[in-house]
């Protein structure tokens, strides 16, 4: 097939030879070689520590990486003053070390060349690089506009990349963690009370005396405040109710556990609420004060019995009463959790706001042990030029779909940068930094194409991700240990402010995407909206805008800030949601307004075909996504992913424990690699289950590539939610092949 | 059903799946070893019953392969340490619970004398050897004269090596296989075996190998007495015993151990060595070699399948 | 003193930091591990439990190790920590051989290593690296003498077992159930 953009490995340069340069690395770990300890290993005095935030996941704690005197970056440690992870990290943030010292990072910028006839990767100079880049986005600004240029982005890199965007006109700028991720629960929430529970949540898991998990797997989702929260409340004898077809972990430490078939948790939502209503155990007093549309809701939910919900979940009516009286008993110290990956079948936003309404007939917003009422501290922007205001946006792409999604969702941006008539509004070029779309995006018929057609498409990553290979510029980034980058500045029960800031030297060529960006912005004449030269002025200037000093926050690298408003709703407060109304909305008259249902109601989602077993996916603790799989240090603990069945699927097809076996799916898509079988009771007969991010297929990840099978590729079915365009990816089914299918893989 | 994994993924090189820390070095060293042991015993047994002459291959000949055996098991040792350079170490202390500290000690008191005793018969077999040095001499001369002498203590370290060689693995608590009494006893018995066959080798004088012949069907059948008692033992004991005796009885380790150590190594030869007794003509090199194989086939598994052998929690 | 660990199994999430913190604070190459976490599944589904367990040296009481070791590179510090004294190590392996827990490894550069509960950070008055790390907490390092300890007070007021118990060593980390 001859496309333009041929998907390029960057290990074909021969970069491999100088993977090594700066050559201090002598064990994997990124620690200086090893010592005899006769007594022990280095004593804390002889490092020096520099603060900084992690960027393995989105949780960024706060935390210390502690150097050597002779430079090197020995271990990471959290800020005690961070309420994030209270001096603690998780294994991806200590583990971080290896981000850094992964030898197969990006060292230097590289250009799309073709070499006799054949498309590779050439070394550039950053000047080169960053001139090409320019130039490209000045052409097809002449040609289309500002606005064709698209930006996907995550983490915090992203931040600087859409300053650069916005400078330059366009707002199409898009990011997996809405559209493949929290965007369902964020619209439930919002078209609920008003607002979203916030990224890191606002759960009020230390003091709550019961907590609901549904579809949520706190322990190995490690969002490390939530986790280490949990475990207080279990110190504490809080109850935990976790519904998954699968014993998570939570699951075996909770006092119930509702082994749901899968795909049916409305229904049970639904009978809880019937439960709360019809025996009158909701609470009433907060209903009356804060809610609307309750009399609506009971009429709604009069036939959803537990005997219906039986029928459906498989979950015995008694447990639903009895979970549901555990809960009222409990309120308003109770959480049902509002989850964070939601996308699974398409009718996401009414399962959240199943799960809003039920926290608001407990009360729970509002009240300890509950959800607590959220103060943010806003950093000031550093002063430029007002942006120029595009003529078309992000919300221009949707053509009139997912009237309610307040943020930009990816797969509209993507077909939008596929040519078709029915495109008013076209991208043209993109910038893509710290999210690799190969493996976040389902549907990877359409996201190719739209590779395909592009004009111009620039990389920014640290790592060869899958998405590198497609890039016509790929730009390296320096880790987060070697930048500075915003300041974090986030939400809990004290707004809580922490300073990035470089350990070491960036290595090799790499940079930080603040100066990337400001290059590019130079570059495209936009020098006024970046009157710095350092980022250090940048964050100098802001903190002192809010009578904060950079130099008391390198020392103390993560603050605590006082509170100006109450942490809970306090007695005789005129409370407010942040509601059309100042209420809660138990019935949606903005869903009703669009055509969409204005309360929950269960639909019947498909069901395996005999010999198809459904694909759940999840996390592991010591993983982030698809990013950490080459990280040394993480991959010693879990190298690859392996597909956990149940002993009864484990006889019907004669598979035994770590046997390698492909995976094809109800399309007939192929997983690219084989995985190893896991034969487990923690998975119900009907599902399988695989942890994502693993399967690489892209060379240069020299550990990662051919490791496990990536659950997005088996991905080939979405149900898109019409209110917000999240894509649910729960429908999928997929079947073992035993023998090799020889498949050619792709690179 | 119960299922067990490392949620880390802790894979070690030589401890993951299972312990295999001791690779061909050690079971070699234990065999080595043990037929030093053998050889050293009978050649002070008989000097001290004043039967040096009638025989020749058990005092005077088959001593001579002892210390190159001696020097070689050290060497094997010395190639199993994962820390050579600290290989002095060893000889710094006397570590008294240490059954590594035992044996470093015993060799080192057990290979001189072997080098002297071997020394004391190179003329007898090499008449035209000349130590060249007066001091050579003289000590030959002494060592000729009080040979009664240093048999005594020979035949002590001898059987204090022989049942080292089980020691150093049954004093391992951790590994059940290993962790029986009867392992001494049983290592010394069959090292005693492979020293008779390297003396029946060696011997032309039919009644001299007559003699041995006799002694090692005896030694053989009190080996495979301890055999028995072995595994009555484990089968009779905890659960992870039961678990290492079936490593023999069923498992992965049985056809193995039946066909190369108790058949082909003890039953048979023993058989061909009492058809000799009686008169039959049997090439005395198929017993002797199959003994030999059979020991230290016996020490490989042993080594092998007790490192598999762990406890259960 | 004699220094111990507590583990609740009913907090650990398995997420092995434990291993990596101790790992990026000793310098333990990849590929090895001086602290590890097991987890056991036992019953059918949906009657299943986990018990997940973070393991390392149980710097036992009557220890094998230090007694199978033949130049004393094993030993017993201050407070019954056991140490490997790597210029005393030999690498024979008879402490490998003689650990019920397979606690200890051969390090590449051929001295035999292990956790020791960061004996160098107990010196400076902190816990080790895994127990300072833990996002649930999970662990309790602390003296066994000491009535006031934390662990003393947990170990009082919880079930706990250890590890092998049949194997008589003695072991002094224990698991809270």
């Amino acid at each position: 097939m001859h496309t333009r953009r041929n998907f390029i490995k960057i290990s074909s340069l021969g970069l491999g030879a100088t993977s090594l340069a700066g050559g201090a690395i002598k064990w994997v770990t990124g620690a200086p070689s090893p010592k005899k300890i006769s007594i022990g290993a280095k004593s804390a005095s002889s490092f020096k520590t520099v603060s900084t935030y992690c960027e393995v996941c989105f949780w960024k704690c706060a935390g210390w990486a502690h150097v050597t005197e002779d430079g090197q970056i020995q271990k990471i440690t959290g800020n005690y003053n961070d309420p994030q992870c209270n001096g603690r990290l998780c294994p991806r943030g200590t583990g971080g070390v290896g981000m850094f010292s992964d030898p197969d990072r990006l060292k230097t910028p590289l250009i799309r060349v073709t070499k006799n006839g054949e498309q590779t990767y050439r070394e550039a100079s950053w000047d080169e690089a960053l001139d090409f880049v320019a130039n490209k986005m000045k052409e097809i600004k002449e040609k289309y506009g500002p606005e064709s240029m698209g930006l996907f982005n995550h983490g915090t890199p992203g931040k600087h990349f859409t300053h650069l965007l916005n400078s330059f006109g366009s707002n199409n700028i898009g990011a997996p963690s809405f559209a493949q991720c929290r965007g369902p629960r964020d619209t439930g929430f919002e078209l609920t009370f008003g607002e979203s529970v916030s990224s890191p949540e606002v759960t009020d898991i230390r003091d709550t005396r019961c907590m609901v998990l549904i579809g949520s797997h706190i322990g190995e989702n490690m969002h490390n405040g939530q986790v280490q929260e949990m475990s207080e409340a279990i110190d504490k004898g809080a109850v935990i109710i976790t519904v998954d077809p699968r014993l998570s972990t939570a699951a075996s430490k909770s006092k119930f556990w509702l082994p749901i078939k899968p795909s049916t948790d409305l229904a049970l939502l639904l009978s809880w609420i019937h439960v709360l209503i019809y025996d009158d155990i909701y609470n009433k007093e907060y209903v009356a004060k804060y809610a609307e549309g309750f009399n609506e809701l009971k009429e709604h939910v009069r036939t959803f019995t537990p005997e219906w919900a039986y029928g459906i979940t498989t979950i015995k009516p008694e447990q639903i009463r009895q979970t549901a009286r555990e809960m009222a008993n409990a309120a308003p110290a109770v959480i049902i959790h509002p989850g964070r990956h939601t996308t699974w079948y398409g009718d996401d936003v009414q399962r959240s706001r199943a799960i809003a309404i039920l926290n608001a007939l407990l009360g729970s917003w509002g009240n300890r042990g509950g959800i607590f009422l959220k103060e943010g501290f806003k950093i000031p922007d550093f002063p430029h030029p007002a942006y120029p205001k595009p003529a078309w946006s992000w919300q221009d792409t949707m053509n009139g779909r997912y009237p309610l999604a307040k943020e930009s969702v990816t797969n509209t941006l993507i077909e939008a940068s596929i040519p078709s008539e029915n495109n008013k509004h076209q991208i043209k070029g993109w910038i893509v930094a710290g999210t690799n779309l190969v493996m976040a995006i389902p549907l990877k018929e359409q996201l190719m194409q739209a590779l395909q057609s592009l004009e111009l498409l620039v990389v920014v990553d640290t790592m060869p991700m899958e998405i590198t290979g497609y890039a016509d510029v790929v730009l390296p980034e320096c880790t987060y240990l070697e930048r500075y980058d915003d300041i974090r500045s986030s939400p809990h029960r004290e707004p809580t402010i922490a300073l990035r800031s470089p350990a070491v030297e960036p290595m090799y060529q790499t940079k930080p995407s603040w100066w990337i960006a400001k290059q590019i912005g130079e570059r495209l004449g936009l020098g006024e909206y970046y009157k710095f030269d350092d980022f250090r002025e940048v964050l100098d200037w802001q903190l002192k805008q809010v009578g904060q000093s950079l130099e008391e926050l390198e020392r103390v690298g993560a603050k605590k800030l006082p509170r100006k408003t109450p942490l809970y709703i306090e007695p005789g407060m005129n409370f407010q949601f942040k509601t059309a109304s100042g209420k809660i909305h138990l019935f949606s008259k903005e869903l009703e307004e669009y055509g969409f249902d204005p309360m929950p109601v269960y639909t019947p989602h498909d069901q395996p075909e005999e010999g198809y077993y459904r694909l759940i996916y999840g996390r592991a603790p010591m993983h982030t996504f698809s990013r950490t799989a080459n990280n040394r240090n993480l991959v010693a603990l879990m190298p690859e992913n392996a597909v956990w069945i149940n002993p009864q699927v484990a006889e019907l097809w004669g598979l035994k424990k770590d046997q390698y076996v492909w995976l094809k799916n109800q399309d007939g898509v192929l997983s690219n690699f084989p995985v190893k079988i896991r034969v487990t009771q923690r998975i119900r007969w009907d599902s399988i289950y695989i942890v994502h991010g693993f399967g690489h297929h892209h060379k240069p990840l020299t550990y990662a590539f051919g490791r496990g099978v990536n659950d997005t590729e088996m991905i080939s079915k979405v149900s898109i939610d019409p209110i917000m365009g999240g894509t649910g990816m729960r429908g999928n089914f997929v079947t073992f092949v035993k023998e090799n299918p020889k498949k050619e893989v792709e690179s | 059903m119960k299922e067990e994994l490392f949620a880390s993924g802790r894979n070690i090189p030589n401890i993951d799946p299972y312990l295999n820390i001791w690779h061909w070095q050690i079971p070699s060293y234990l065999f080595l070893g043990g037929l030093a042991a053998g050889i050293l015993f009978f050649a002070s047994f008989f000097t001290i019953m004043g039967k040096e002459n009638e025989m020749e291959a058990t005092v005077k000949k088959a001593p001579m392969i002892v210390p190159f055996a001696l020097v070689l098991g050290l060497f094997f040792l010395f190639l199993d340490l994962k820390h050579k350079l600290y290989f002095w170490q060893l000889y710094t202390t006397v570590r008294i619970q240490s059954p590594m500290s035992w044996g470093a000690w015993v060799l080192m008191a057990i290979t001189p004398l072997s080098f002297v005793w071997a020394a004391s018969y190179v003329r007898v077999l090499f008449p035209k050897w000349d130590w060249k040095y007066d001091i050579l001499k003289k000590f030959e001369k002494w060592v000729i004269a009080n040979r009664i002498l240093i048999a005594w203590p020979m035949a002590l370290l001898s059987i204090i090596l022989g049942i080292y060689t089980g020691i150093l693995l049954s004093a391992f608590n951790a590994r059940p296989l290993w962790n029986t009494s009867i392992l001494g006893p049983l290592f010394l018995v069959s090292g005693m075996s492979t020293g008779a066959a390297v003396i029946m080798l060696m011997s032309k004088d039919h009644k001299e190998r007559k003699i041995i012949g006799r002694i090692d069907i005896l030694l053989i059948i009190v080996e495979l007495f301890f055999i028995i008692h072995l595994f009555m033992g484990f089968l009779a004991g905890s659960e992870v015993q039961i678990i290492a005796a079936n490593l023999f009885l069923g498992g992965k380790f049985t056809a193995p151990f039946f066909a190369f150590v108790v058949i082909l190594g003890l039953i048979f030869p023993a058989t061909l060595e009492a058809l000799e007794l009686k008169g039959f003509k049997v090439p005395m090199v198929v017993p002797a070699i199959l003994i030999l194989a059979g020991g230290l086939i016996f020490r490989f598994l042993m080594v092998e399948a007790g490192q598999i052998t762990r406890y259960l929690y | 003193m004699r220094y111990a660990m507590a583990i609740d199994t009913r907090k650990c999430v398995g997420c092995s930091d434990c291993v990596v913190a101790c790992q990026t604070e000793n310098n333990v190459p990849v590929g090895f591990c001086r602290d590890w976490v097991v987890e056991v599944v036992d019953g059918t589904y949906p009657n299943v439990s986990i018990e997940l367990r973070s393991e390392r040296c149980n710097h036992c009481d009557n220890s094998p190790c230090v007694r199978c070791c033949p130049t004393g590179a094993s030993h017993f510090e201050d407070g019954g920590i056991v140490l490997v004294e790597h210029s005393k190590c030999i690498g024979c392996g008879a402490c490998i051989q003689a650990c019920p827990y397979d606690a200890r490894y051969s390090h590449p550069e051929g001295y035999v290593d292990k956790c020791t509960f960061c004996i160098h950070r107990v010196r400076e008055g902190k816990d080790p690296a895994c127990v300072s790390v833990c996002p649930t907490s999970c662990m309790y390092f602390g003296d066994l003498d000491d009535q006031n300890s934390k662990i003393v007070n947990v170990l009082k007021n919880r079930k706990f077992k250890s590890l092998a118990p049949e194997a008589g060593t003695k072991p002094r980390i224990f698991y809270l159930v």
